[in-house]
């Protein structure tokens, strides 16, 4: 029902974006992702304000960015996802809507390498500036530092 | 380094806050810009203790990788147990025994009882006040005590488990509640004479730090820190889970939006917690501790999330799963991460010497922030 109601108060999006099975998941393209952002953020109906997680999955083929939104007005839900080019990812920032994702895009920009238009500041911000390939990635690997068990 | 002077102006001057500074509980690194004694910017600067946890726990079965978060918020160790089970049951639609549920319950709310007195005795600290630092240490140690009986450790507890909890609750558990919550009852006005209704304390406080409204949400901030602007956020509350739904317990709001109503909402959450173990305690169902798991657990294909309401705030992880004993991908949402993007913005346009209870009133734990 949910699904419906946000169908229609998106105009224009339904043609780029896919409902998955389970309701409250959303993928859209990665050219739709700041219009439908904005939109997300300001619909009366929607007022999407909170953004509580922010991250990426590396699929060995793709990686899919995962954005967790919530309403603080109308208290409900939604997980939208994007998909990128593993070799060359890239996605509009939205650290000027929901202004938390400043720290967490630096964060999957450091650990996935995904870089992210616009963004104000994107630097490392956990790992060491010099820090080479990106460790959160599936083909990673460190002789020194292992980490596999 | 360098080309953070240079961009900033030539009268500025830019100091390190750490990593070893006492106020920052941690190994926390803040470069601050400052123009006269006027905070222009605050830069936090992350990582000292960043063991790359979720990456360890993709190699880690689904009983294994739980351990791991005891090691991130060590003060709420139970919550964040908490949250990662109530995931795994989740993706296994796994029913969990009322007793069991009770005894998480309990142990969470003690818990947060005993993260929000060392964080009372710690802010009190940070302002110059020593004396409130053993107060706090004095109670805390009780429920250490009560935890250690229990669980076998008295940080890193480990007891919760897909299903249930992993040993059912020592003899004496239900006694030495019942003196503890009688001892801190008789301590918690004690409280509020030292430190809430000092005077040298509310000035410093009161009005330092100001997070609006719209910036407590637009900068994901969650728990005390959102709540003291007026932000309901109580994941107890909004989202339920185990029995929280059944439990009368208030949501601590306050409008101040300073250090000051930070603090409250502490001060009050610490009633609250105290009534819902009030409530519990007497009335922990008889029957199993722990539903019927495989000795493997594999969770099904898909992707699960699951939040909690931790001692700073909203705990979240969010597993993907191919289908295999290990987690295809692991997220966890720290709530401390979250607020401490709001610093900045808290600390613009105050002064220098105020830094410390701004920070003080986020409540920042730096393994959560790091992972």
């Amino acid at each position: 029902m949910f699904n419906e109601e946000l169908l229609t108060a998106l105009p224009g999006i339904q043609s780029t974006s896919s409902f998955e099975d389970g309701g409250e998941w959303l993928t859209v393209y990665t050219t739709d992702w700041l219009h439908l952002a904005k939109k997300l953020r300001k619909h009366p109906d929607l007022l999407f304000d909170y953004l509580f997680c922010l991250t990426c999955v590396d699929w060995k083929t793709h990686l899919t960015m995962v954005y967790h939104l919530s309403s603080t007005v109308h208290r409900h839900n939604i997980v939208v996802k994007s998909k990128l080019d593993r070799d060359n990812p890239e996605i509009e920032s939205v650290s000027h809507i929901w202004k938390t994702a400043e720290f967490h895009e630096r964060e999957v920009f450091e650990l996935f390498g995904v870089n992210f238009l616009h963004h104000p500041d994107l630097r490392n911000l956990i790992l060491p500036e010099d820090w080479e390939r990106y460790p959160l990635r599936k083909d990673y690997e460190d002789p020194v530092n292992m980490i596999k068990l | 380094m360098l080309e953070e002077i240079r961009t900033t102006e030539q009268d500025d001057l830019v100091i390190n806050v750490g990593p070893q500074h006492p106020s920052t509980h941690g190994v926390l690194h803040l470069v601050i810009t400052l123009n006269g004694e006027t905070i222009k910017k605050v830069e936090p600067h992350l990582g000292y203790v960043h063991r790359s946890i979720e990456k360890m726990c993709e190699s880690l079965t689904y009983r294994q990788f739980i351990l791991t978060t005891s090691r991130m918020d060590y003060l709420s160790a139970h919550i964040n147990n908490h949250c990662c089970v109530l995931c795994v049951e989740k993706g296994l639609q796994l029913d969990v025994p009322p007793r069991a549920q009770v005894i998480r319950i309990l142990m969470d709310e003690l818990t947060r009882i005993a993260s929000h007195v060392l964080w009372w005795g710690a802010f009190a600290m940070d302002l110059g006040a020593i004396t409130p630092f053993f107060h706090a240490f004095r109670e805390r140690e009780v429920i250490n005590d009560i935890m250690e009986e229990t669980c076998g450790t008295r940080l890193t507890m480990n007891y919760m488990m897909p299903g249930g909890v992993m040993y059912d609750l020592h003899p004496n558990f239900q006694k030495r509640v019942h003196e503890f919550i009688k001892l801190f009852k008789s301590k918690l006005p004690e409280y509020h004479e030292l430190v809430t209704n000092n005077v040298i304390f509310q000035e410093r406080t009161k009005g330092v730090g100001m997070l609006s409204y719209e910036d407590a949400i637009s900068y994901g901030c969650s728990g005390p820190a959102a709540r003291g602007s007026g932000v309901s956020s109580d994941i107890r509350k909004l989202y339920p889970y185990e029995i929280y739904n059944q439990l009368q317990f208030e949501e601590c709001l306050e409008y101040g939006c300073d250090s000051f109503a930070r603090y409250q909402v502490r001060m009050n959450e610490m009633m609250q917690s105290l009534s819902i173990v009030e409530q519990l305690i007497d009335n922990i169902p008889e029957g199993d501790i722990q539903a019927k798991t495989k000795a493997v657990i594999k969770l099904p294909k898909g992707e699960f999330y699951s939040r909690v309401e931790s001692a700073r705030g909203e705990f979240g992880v969010y597993i993907v799963s191919e289908g295999g004993t290990t987690p295809y991908r692991i997220k966890f949402r720290s709530p401390g991460f979250s607020n401490l993007s709001a610093l900045d913005q808290m600390a613009r346009g105050q002064k220098i010497g105020d830094l410390v209870a701004m920070m003080g009133s986020l409540d920042l734990v730096i393994p959560d922030i790091d992972r």
